[in-house]
């Protein structure tokens, strides 16, 4: 489906092994936790066990009471459960520091991780499965480790402990006792592979009801402007009922295979009181087995058939973490495309950027050439307006040039250095793309404009809106820079979105600035007091825009016309309207459009 | 408990908790009680498990070795039977169980989501805005699924009450004062169970809470990406998202400490009970009060109920979310649909129709954005443009003319009706918006064009025709039914204007709206589109067939392009709300230097270049 689901699926012992190398806290004690949960294990297995004994030899004894030995028995048992208690207090403890400690790391890594990610994956992976990968597949993690993890450990301990325990009564039950279970560990694998896909299937179906039942919410506009709530309730009950479906069969399997364990008890029980009265008999060695062993026997079959129960729950619930421990490990191990050279690369110094496009090519994975030769120098301190047809490669052309794409071949240069080998930093700092959607967070304006530059302050925002000529409109807004914009900046009109990314932009003081259609949603008027603004705050630096309004094109130094992926025409607006060609025809329609 | 719910206006009492598992209850008796028989069958049968080896002891085994008889093969089948059978037995109650309280879960949220989206579906516009997107997403999710999670743990919680009965009435009977010493054990657990409630529910509320805002900022983030990455904004951003999973995980880490307070303690409780009974057996049989079988009997009903009783604090421990979770999904359902209807229609026709403003007003209640008496015609087939600045209230006017919001004042007609008047769905049937903001549902494109299953391909080729986007439909990898993702990502935003376009088009509206809809859309693009819905317009009604998407109709368009402002029989000119000039385009730039100003921006660029 996508980069990061593709390749061989990692096997479960090298999901955890992975996820204890990115989170090295979970080593950390690991050793010692493990002591202590078995200390509490065997701790566990003494109580029932002396009690029974109790009962057994020093209340039900041949001689009645036997005082000294239930004194005995008592004061064992008081210590077992003391430091069954405080291990298990130890443990707990230590268990769920470590795992809440690994896992914020390994969430935080994620999500740095994500924002390294080209821009063509975030596209093309839905972004709501990117929020789970490092929200609730890590919660899943995290309630697996400290629930399920304690419960795990505890009845792998106990089922090794009733084990030993048994065979020091009578090694031929115990054998009798694990053939009953063989049918149960040998279905194990069976079933762990059913409620895995079943389990996989709940979680698809999941994620499609979430994006559908978002449907009236963030789509309220059309379903009602066009009346279709009919039809996005069916579509809605048609993804509930199928989630509500899928989750039903993956329940009833779970059911069934937890049921499992007390049907191999049973069978166990039955088998043990035959086959000891069998022994006892003299038969395979077992003659000394007398009947309160037998009975003592069928005690820790009982012991041993809560853990494997429990047990095999926490494997299903382990299948599951592991799976979404495996996705957000994917994540993590799937390669940034970008090479950030860090600090020791190349720092940018102040002043207008010169730009050189050296045989530039860029393709999309298995996509067709976007960008095709491309080789174009711009002088520091010019403003260059890049046009062409939808699909001819001007945004794709801002993106290489602003870094975030890297060509398919060819190089680019910023002031006559790699963009590769630039400091992530220093490029960011002097070169800003405006997009043409002006993302706003949810805050108010004057957090949104402080997003350029986070050492400004009210005073500093305050006259970039001036310089940009936007004062009047911030005057109008209700609350001014504290207005809250909503999410997504929805509470705003898209051109007032744009505007606060072009403030945002301008306090960001570039020294190369690419506008992306970044103005297309403004009044005319607006947007030609913008661009002058602009044309005078960007004097000695360097600009390039983006545009489908041919108006910013006339203003510009040199227009680069681009077709089909390859520059087609350069030069000045009066030369290349004189020039005809596909400037010539985009030019003609536009004063069509301006003049009818 | 209540001192949670002193502390924390959110906070729920265990009778809160208690009222909803009623409402569970009363939605699903059969299946609740399926699953409650199937847990009492279990506890039932862990009981009947001692009584079989009781049986077997007694019949089989002590024959056995007192007086040396060989175990007939007919006893040795019993117990095989009785065995077998009882664990078979209980494997039924585990799976009515445990699939009884799935299916009754699944059910309820299935239940409750779908009244949530069908609430959401009516309720006005107005409250939609009031009420932030991913607070509604939580509601009709995360909400609805906290509200029934304590019906995972409710069969056995009731079966475990069904068993602790039956066991305390045979303690008693067997003897009082082991049965006193032992009944200990309960009120300790529970009061073990309710403190840790106290000390928990507060930070799980909490966890609750910001584990919604870490997914907000991780969705906001993963949002802007592009904001983020071109201004080089990772490292401010991880650490807001690093700020949320820190508070998260210090909370884990003391929940973890609680639990490992009272785990260890709910363990010991039964274990020192049995420790207790013991004593008092060991006195009691020395002073010839009880025997021996009396002690075993008490001790080992002990045992068998200690470790369910914990489910019933599982059941109180998902109390607290549940509350938090149904009230918040009540309120939602509670919220009155304020938008009325009428029963009138439109008599169908294929010609435009005719839409008339007259003095509307509106504000939002911070009172922001008004407009004001609001008053023009749009005769039947005409064309009316309306031109203002950035932020002057012409999206504003769309939604009252959708009747996306009703107007605090004034009214407005299409044919005569008030929109108010008009039956559900009528309006919608005669008009389109295309909004500026196109939006795509999941789904195909034909889905996404056609919204509905009865529309032909060739209308819908038609539709993308003229919107200018069958050319890049066609290209698509599986043309109509490639699916869009996730709100359309895949597309960028000029070919989501024309889809969304399309999908008004292929309505026939007789009234139709667009909202700058062509904003992202190249100029000889945009001027194909104009061209194309001017051309199907002028054909009439003739060619249906040729796709005269929108033969005959109105047309209101919003707009800043002259060549769009050009189809324009009318131009209103808005400004701070309100209708400051009205004409044909050509008068207006004759006699409003502000209209003129604000349209000619271009041209006047471009002469002033020119002229130095």
């Amino acid at each position: 489906m996508t980069v990061m689901d593709s390749g061989e699926e990692i096997s479960a012992w090298s999901t955890l092994k992975r996820g204890a190398e990115i989170s090295p806290e979970l080593k950390a004690g690991f050793a010692g936790t493990l002591a202590l949960a078995l200390l509490g294990t065997a701790g566990r297995v003494v109580v029932p066990i002396a009690v029974q004994q109790t009962l057994d030899k020093g209340v039900n004894g041949p001689h009645g009471v036997d005082l000294g030995f239930v004194g005995a028995m008592a004061v064992a048992s008081a210590l077992a459960i003391v430091v069954t208690a405080v291990s298990s207090y130890l443990m707990t403890k230590r268990l769920f520091t470590t795992a809440e400690r690994g896992l914020a790391t390994l969430r935080i890594k994620a999500f740095r991780h994500v924002h390294d990610l080209p821009l063509l994956t975030q596209n093309t992976e839905r972004r709501g499965a990117l929020v789970s990968r490092v929200t609730s597949d890590v919660d899943q993690v995290s309630e697996f480790l400290v629930f399920g993890g304690v419960i795990g450990i505890i009845s792998i301990g106990q089922i090794l402990v009733a084990t030993l325990i048994m065979l020091f009564y009578s090694w031929q039950l115990t054998i009798v006792v694990w053939v009953c279970f063989a049918p149960l560990f040998a279905s194990l694998k069976y079933f762990q592979r059913r409620l895995s896909d079943s389990y996989g299937v709940v979680r698809q179906m999941v994620g499609q009801m979430l994006s559908v039942v978002s449907e009236p919410v963030v789509g309220a506009l059309v379903v009602r402007t066009h009346a279709i709530e009919d039809r996005t309730q069916s579509r809605i009950n048609e993804s509930i009922a199928r989630y509500q479906e899928a989750s039903t069969r993956a329940q009833s399997l779970t059911a069934v295979s937890f049921s499992l364990g007390g049907l191999s008890g049973g069978l166990a029980n039955a088998f043990v009181l035959v086959v000891g009265i069998w022994l006892s008999q003299g038969h395979l060695g077992g003659g000394h087995l007398t009947s309160g062993d037998i009975l003592a026997f069928s005690f820790l079959v009982t012991l041993f058939v809560s853990p494997v129960q429990l047990g095999t729950q926490v494997l299903t619930d382990g299948q599951n973490a592991i799976a979404g421990w495996r996705r957000v490990i994917g994540i993590l191990d799937t390669p940034a495309d970008l090479d950030d050279p860090g600090p020791e690369g190349i720092q940018l110094p102040r002043g207008a950027v010169s730009v050189e496009f050296d045989h530039v090519d860029f393709a999309y994975p298995e996509g067709p050439l976007v960008l095709r030769d491309v080789t174009e120098r711009i002088d520091p301190g010019t403003r260059v307006a890049v046009v062409g047809e939808t699909g001819s490669g001007k945004t794709t052309f801002a993106k290489v040039l602003t870094r975030l794409m890297d060509p398919t071949s060819g190089t680019v240069r910023l002031d006559g250095e790699e963009l590769t080998r630039i400091d992530f930093a220093s490029l960011r700092r002097r070169v800003v793309l405006v997009p043409q959607e002006g993302f706003l967070f949810d805050s108010t304006l004057l957090a949104n404009a402080l997003y350029g530059d986070l050492d400004a302050d009210r005073d500093g925002v305050r006259r970039a809106v001036d310089e940009l000529g936007l004062g009047d409109w911030l005057d109008g807004l209700p609350h001014g820079l504290d207005t809250r914009v909503g999410q997504r900046g929805e509470s705003l009109s898209a051109g007032e979105r744009q505007l606060v990314a072009l403030i945002r932009a301008h306090l960001a003081d570039p020294d190369l600035l690419v506008l992306d259609e970044a103005t297309s949603a403004v009044d005319p008027a607006l947007e030609m007091r913008i661009g002058r603004a602009l044309e005078r705050l960007m004097s000695g630096r360097t600009s390039v825009t983006i545009a489908h309004r041919l108006s910013t094109a006339q203003n510009a130094d040199e227009v680069i016309v681009f077709d089909r992926g390859e520059v087609a025409q350069r030069g000045t607006h009066a030369d290349l309207v004189a020039a005809g060609g596909v400037y010539g025809r985009l030019y003609a329609s536009w004063v069509a459009q301006q003049s009818s | 408990m209540t001192g949670t719910a002193a502390a924390d206006p959110e906070g729920a009492t265990l009778m809160d908790g208690f009222r909803v598992l009623a409402v569970a209850i009363r939605r699903e008796p059969w299946i609740f009680t399926l699953s409650t028989l199937g847990s009492v069958l279990f506890g039932a049968l862990t009981v009947a498990d001692a009584w079989v080896l009781g049986w077997s002891t007694n019949h089989v085994l002590l024959p056995a070795f007192h007086h040396h008889r060989t175990t007939t093969s007919g006893l040795v089948l019993a117990v095989i039977g009785l065995f077998v059978g009882v664990a078979v037995l209980r494997a039924v109650g585990i799976v009515a169980r445990r699939l009884g309280a799935g299916v009754m879960q699944y059910r309820l949220q299935a239940a409750y989501r779908r009244e949530v989206t069908a609430q959401y579906l009516r309720l006005p516009m107005a409250w939609h805005h009031q009420h932030p997107t991913g607070q509604l997403l939580s509601n009709a999710n995360a909400d609805v699924e906290a509200a029934w999670a304590p019906i995972a743990p409710l069969p056995m919680a009731v079966g475990t009450i069904a068993m602790l009965v039956i066991a305390v009435a045979q303690m008693l009977l067997v003897d009082l004062r082991m049965a006193g010493v032992g009944l200990m054990v309960f009120p300790l657990v529970t009061l073990a169970t309710l403190a840790y409630q106290h000390y928990s529910s507060p930070l799980f509320t909490r966890i609750q809470a910001l584990r919604a805002e870490l997914s907000e900022v991780a969705h906001e983030s993963f949002d802007g990406a592009m904001v983020v990455k071109t201004l080089g904004r990772e490292s401010e951003e991880t650490e807001r998202f690093a700020a949320k999973a820190h508070e998260l995980r210090d909370l884990g880490i003391r929940v973890g400490r609680i639990r490992a307070m009272f785990d260890p303690l709910l363990e010991a409780i039964p274990n020192l009970g049995v420790l207790g009974v013991l004593g008092v057996g060991v006195w009691e049989i020395r002073h010839g009060q009880a025997n021996p079988g009396a002690v075993v009997t008490i001790a080992y009903l002990l045992t068998i109920v200690a470790f369910p009783i914990r489910s019933i604090g599982w059941l109180f421990g998902e109390f607290p979310r549940s509350v938090v979770g149904f009230r918040r999904v009540t309120r939602v359902l509670e919220e009155p649909v304020t938008t009325t209807y009428g029963d009138a229609r439109l008599a169908a026709s294929a010609h435009g129709a005719e839409l008339v403003v007259e003095g509307l007003g509106f504000g939002y209640p911070a009172g922001q954005r008004l407009l004001a008496d609001l008053s023009f015609t749009v005769p039947a087939g005409r064309t009316v443009a309306i031109v203002g600045e950035t932020a002057s209230g012409k999206s504003t006017l769309t939604t009252l003319l959708t009747r996306l919001v009703d107007p605090d004042s004034g009214r407005v007609r299409i044919d005569g009706t008030d929109l108010r008047e008009l039956a559900p769905g009528e309006l919608a049937r005669h008009t389109a918006l295309v909004p500026q903001a196109a939006f795509l549902f999941d789904d195909t494109v034909r889905g996404n064009v056609a919204l509905s299953d009865d529309v032909a391909d060739e209308d819908v080729w038609a539709a993308l025709r003229i919107a200018q986007a069958d050319g890049f439909v066609a290209a698509l990898p599986h043309g109509l039914d490639s699916r869009l993702g996730e709100r359309g990502t895949t597309l960028s935003g000029g070919q989501r204007q024309r889809l969304s376009l399309a999908r008004a088009l292929v309505r026939r509206p007789r009234l139709l709206i667009m909202d700058d809809a062509t904003s992202a859309v190249d100029p000889e693009v945009e001027a194909r589109i104009l061209g194309g819905i001017r051309r199907s317009r002028d054909s009439g009604d003739g060619s249906e067939a040729a796709g005269s998407t929108t033969a005959g109709s109105t047309l209101l368009l919003i707009a800043y392009r002259k060549a769009t402002i050009g189809l324009a029989d009318e131009v209103l000119f808005l400004d701070g709300g309100r209708i400051v000039d009205r004409g044909p385009h050509e008068e207006l730039l004759a006699r409003n230097a502000a209209y003129a100003n604000l349209v000619n921006a271009y041209e006047a660029e471009a002469a002033e270049e020119v002229a130095p």
